[in-house]
């Protein structure tokens, strides 16, 4: 089936997410879609599977024109999509998520459970996606969440699949057999428009790349033009892609953990003794597939969970009976993997968000009161310093854009003196400048003398910033190496194998049956790495 | 030497206990103790040697009570209990299938031995009797059972359901009009349907269309149902012949089921009862099939756990809150009904008496499960029944006694449900964005 999007458009108030949209996507193509956080790219999907009206323009189906009111007028005319963040019930079975919306009944709407599960059985088998139709999807690793996505739009018979930032989620293992799913789907006379913001990926698998920047189509080329040149289009102006930064001065040990274990709020033991230590002056990237430990180890560090066991020491005293303010006391600062949850309170201005943990110090208050004229000082200095995009400082946060929201918390953990900085996803959802200077500012911090922790499920960014790297997986830390280490050995660490190549049974047959699909694939992560 | 110490990993990781379990060991412990104490205390101050109890049949001159042996029973449940603790706080008490009988049977031996200290030494002439709690227990959960069905209806659709009390309220009401104007107990129970999918509209048009916080709708729907029944009560003149047209229903007769009603001590509690606990019997089955079973079932949990996953495979999100709000209320207008027609007759001021709120108790009690939550409605029937025979023994003050059904149900929801996860978009109204 042939999709072609003519002038779509989409206004929300005065912003224009999706300006004239002109896309062709032939049968049987992988149609990449690149673009920055926020470029408009999934705008214009959700337009395309009716989940939102748009302002102007149309859709041709084979040349026809063809209109979606709601998701289901997409799914009837062959449209599947799989979304960034899941649309399965978690409760659910994985039949069940499969069949809502299509069930399968034995008459008077009675589940046909047994009928179901064979679908998904012979689906499964015809495009070698493995997965058993009995489990809870809640007890699935995300790898296999995103497979039944996929079959979900597959049992819908679905022509044309639009996978929205598909790899986001996954280890570089899942990403390779990823990969070859498409592969063959493709060669099944599938199209699949493929949303990502990686070049590295758009390069290995793309037939034909389309770049959006601000809402509007910049321009479509082949996946051989070079990464700095994508990258260019995509942020409409030179990018380095390599963060500068000199061999450390590296110090004393500043945060030493010993045997920390810490268990979940479902009685799992969620992170599972671990060591390790950092010194001044460097910088120890945690590695890592999302879920498997970070988090609760971050928390354990801040002081948010207690640990069931262990030690956290800071320059040789003992903090890990500290609640949060005692650790940001002592000289610890913190950006958190969400920032709109833990980051800011995004009601208030940027000027009050810049003291959020600070309005304690004699600086800013007097007495009980706050002191107004500190706060708009030190927020006049910090926009400057941190080139932080706002139309006043007492414009509220929730007003800001994801780079600049990102940027008040960065402005605000470093404008103290910290011992020890931890970032946990310090770039998640940042547009690429926002990025370049986030990195800046981290690096410089260690320059400083400061130890840096920073924890990443992008292995972009642990290459780029770190001095060691620290590979968890399933709540303990695999191995501690040093940066120069392969891409793909760092990949079978995240997903628990051993980097000299003696990997976990299962994960060997996994990227052993992938390796021919990806083989250009595999070549370009080498050499990146 | 580096795959020893990866062998060796687990095991030292295993051995570390969690804070959490620990906490609830010692909770449970410390709680059974004290039970184990307070059986020992009966045990302790009861004189008498035996009490009588009488499960079935009227007490009459010659009929011979049987007896308990008050030592030997508390005794041996106090030491009952004393080993639950002993294993709660040797760990073993975890969760699963075992522990909920053990717990169940603590909860028994507590209750047989409280039943028969209230019962023992008392200074009367006239012994009174212990009689069996049962055709109590189901008389009054009745309507907890189905409010609390159209409670988890609402609650796993993602519309929370706080107005079962005034879908109760308006249910009774109109369930004795149209019973009074028909002279037919059956159509009163057709008139309390009618009511209550009359407050389930009003629930889902704020609700679901207009996004109305949903805790404070349906506290506004109770009290708007109250004062609507209060009004339309207080016009009804007080002229006998007017009255019988309007307000003095016939009330529905008991219908013993052949057979099942000689099985002794549950016979005339489960089926010697009106048409309405019946209905209740089939609603529990109904519910819970179309809730697991069907495809219409399906739909209803995925809007009240994820509506937009829900949505984008075609399902109309708000249509199925829509039709489930509906539903649920025609088991609150039944459960309404029972105050009139079902029990009392004629419809008298807050005939429901805030039951509403001990439904939705057990909605939550249950996990938001019909089977579980029509257990948790029973167990507040029973000790209602409870309570109302112990306020005919004068051991304990009955304003003490009144509090104990709603402080059972307290402790019941804190202590033994702990946290509970409601379906995950309980309460958010979907919009499109």
């Amino acid at each position: 089936m042939q999709l072609e999007i003519r002038g779509l458009t989409k206004r929300f108030g005065t912003f224009t997410a999706n300006d004239h949209i002109d896309l062709t996507i032939e049968p049987g193509e992988i149609h990449c879609l690149l673009g920055e956080n926020g470029a408009g790219k999934s705008t214009l999907m959700n337009m395309l599977y009716g989940l939102l009206d748009p302002d102007e323009g149309q859709v041709l189906l084979d040349g026809k024109p063809a209109k979606f009111a709601t998701p289901g007028d997409a799914i009837e005319a062959g449209i599947g999509m799989v979304h960034q963040h899941f649309m399965l019930v978690p409760v659910f079975t994985v039949a069940e998520n499969i069949m809502l919306g299509r069930e399968q009944t034995r008459g008077l709407g009675v589940l046909n459970r047994a009928s179901a599960a064979a679908l998904v059985r012979e689906l499964s088998d015809k495009y070698k996606l493995a997965v058993d139709p009995a489990s809870l999807v809640q007890d699935l690793p995300v790898g296999v969440q995103q497979r039944v996505e996929i079959l979900k739009a597959l049992a819908n018979n679905a022509e044309v699949l639009i996978l929205d930032e598909p790899t986001a989620v996954l280890t570089p293992q899942e990403i390779d057999e990823l990969m070859s799913i498409m592969d063959s789907l493709r060669n099944n006379g599938t199209s699949i428009v493929f949303i990502t913001h990686k070049l590295r990926e758009v390069k290995a698998i793309g037939d034909k790349i389309t770049v959006i920047r601000r809402g509007k189509v910049v321009g479509t080329t082949e996946p051989t033009a070079s990464e700095p040149d994508l990258a260019e289009m995509m942020v409409g102006r030179g990018v380095k892609l390599v963060v500068d930064k000199d061999e450390p001065e590296v110090g004393d040990v500043a945060l030493d953990v010993k045997n920390l274990t810490v268990i979940g709020t479902r009685g799992t033991t969620v992170v599972r003794n671990v060591s390790f230590d950092v010194r001044a002056g460097e910088i120890l990237g945690i590695a890592g597939v999302q879920g498997n430990g970070q988090t609760e180890l971050v928390k354990a560090l801040l002081g948010l969970v207690r640990p069931a066991s262990g030690q956290i020491q800071l320059e040789g005293r003992t903090i890990s009976r500290h609640g949060p303010r005692q650790v940001l006391e002592e000289g610890i600062g913190y950006i958190p993997e969400d920032r709109s949850h833990d980051g800011f309170v995004s009601s208030f201005s940027v000027r009050e968000n810049l003291v959020l943990d600070l309005y304690k110090h004699d600086e800013f208050s007097r007495g009980l009161a706050l002191n107004q004229q500190a706060m708009t000082t030190n927020a006049q200095q910090r926009i400057e310093e941190f080139d932080i995009r706002t139309q006043s400082m007492n414009s509220s946060v929730s007003a800001l854009s994801g780079g600049n929201q990102q940027k008040v918390v960065v402005a605000r953990e470093l404008s103290r003196r910290l011992k020890v900085l931890i970032a946990s996803q310090p770039t998640r959802g940042v547009d690429v400048g926002s990025i370049e200077f986030i990195h800046q500012r981290i690096v410089a911090e260690r320059d400083k003398g400061t130890a840096v922790v920073i924890v990443s499920t992008e292995l972009d960014e642990i290459f780029a910033l770190s001095d060691r790297i620290a590979v968890m997986y399933d709540g303990r830390i695999v191995d501690i190496v040093s940066p120069d280490i392969l891409r793909d050995e760092i990949g079978l660490l995240m997903a628990g194998g051993d980097a000299k190549g003696a990997a976990a049974p299962e994960e060997r047959s996994g990227s052993g049956a992938t390796a021919a699909g990806t083989a250009g694939f595999d070549e370009e992560t080498a050499k990146n790495a | 030497m580096s795959t020893v110490t990866s062998l060796r990993t687990p095991d030292a990781t295993d051995t570390v206990r969690d804070p959490a379990e620990m906490q609830r060991r010692v909770k449970l412990t410390v709680t059974l103790l004290l039970v184990s104490a307070i059986i020992f205390y009966f045990w302790w101050t009861i004189d008498d040697e035996q009490v009588f109890y009488l499960l079935s049949g009227e007490r009459t001159r010659d009929t011979v009570p049987g007896e308990i042996s008050t030592h030997p029973v508390t005794l041996t449940c106090g030491i009952v209990v004393l080993v639950a603790a002993v294993a709660a706080a040797l760990g073993l008490m975890r969760h699963g299938a075992t522990t909920l009988i053990s717990m169940l049977v603590v909860g028994l031996a507590f209750l047989l031995c409280f039943v028969v200290w209230a019962y023992s030494d008392l200074d009367v002439a006239f012994k009174p009797w212990i009689t069996n709690p049962l055709p109590g227990t189901f008389a009054v959960a009745t309507p907890l059972v189905l409010g609390a069905l159209a409670g988890c209806l609402c609650e796993r659709a993602g519309v929370i359901n706080v107005a079962i009390e005034g879908q109760f309220l308006a249910g009774a009401f109109f369930a004795s009009v149209v019973a009074s104007l028909t002279y037919s107990a059956g159509a009163g129970l057709l008139g309390g349907i009618i009511a209550g999918i009359g407050i389930s509209a009003m629930l889902a048009l704020f609700s679901i269309r207009y996004l109305v916080n949903q805790v404070v709708l349906g506290v506004v729907l109770v009290v708007f149902a109250q004062g609507l029944t209060n009004f339309l009560l207080d016009q009804i003149p007080n002229d006998a012949t007017i009255k019988a047209y309007l307000n003095e229903p016939p009330k529905l007769q008991d219908i013993a089921i052949p057979g099942l009603s000689d099985i002794p001590l549950i016979g005339e509690a489960m089926f010697d009862q009106t048409i309405l606990v019946y209905l209740m019997y089939a609603a529990v089955v109904f519910v819970t099939f179309v809730m697991f079973e069907t495809r219409w079932g399906l739909r209803v949990r995925a809007v009240g756990e994820h509506p937009k996953a829900a949505d984008t495979v075609g399902i109309k999100v708000r249509r199925i809150r829509w039709q489930a709000v509906l539903l649920a209320g025609v088991f609150a207008g039944l459960g309404g009904a029972y105050y009139t027609v079902g029990s009392t007759g004629s419809f008298d001021k807050n005939a429901s008496s805030g039951n509403g709120f001990i439904a939705l108790a057990a909605v939550i009690m249950g996990r938001w499960h019909p089977l579980w939550a029509t257990f948790a409605a029973l167990f507040f029937g029973l000790m209602s029944s409870l309570r109302n025979q112990l306020s005919l023994v004068d051991k304990i003050p009955s304003e003490l006694l009144t509090m104990t059904p709603y402080l059972a149900t307290v402790v019941a929801v804190a202590g033994f449900v702990g946290r509970v996860r409601p379906p995950a978009a309980d309460g958010e109204p979907y919009v499109k964005s």
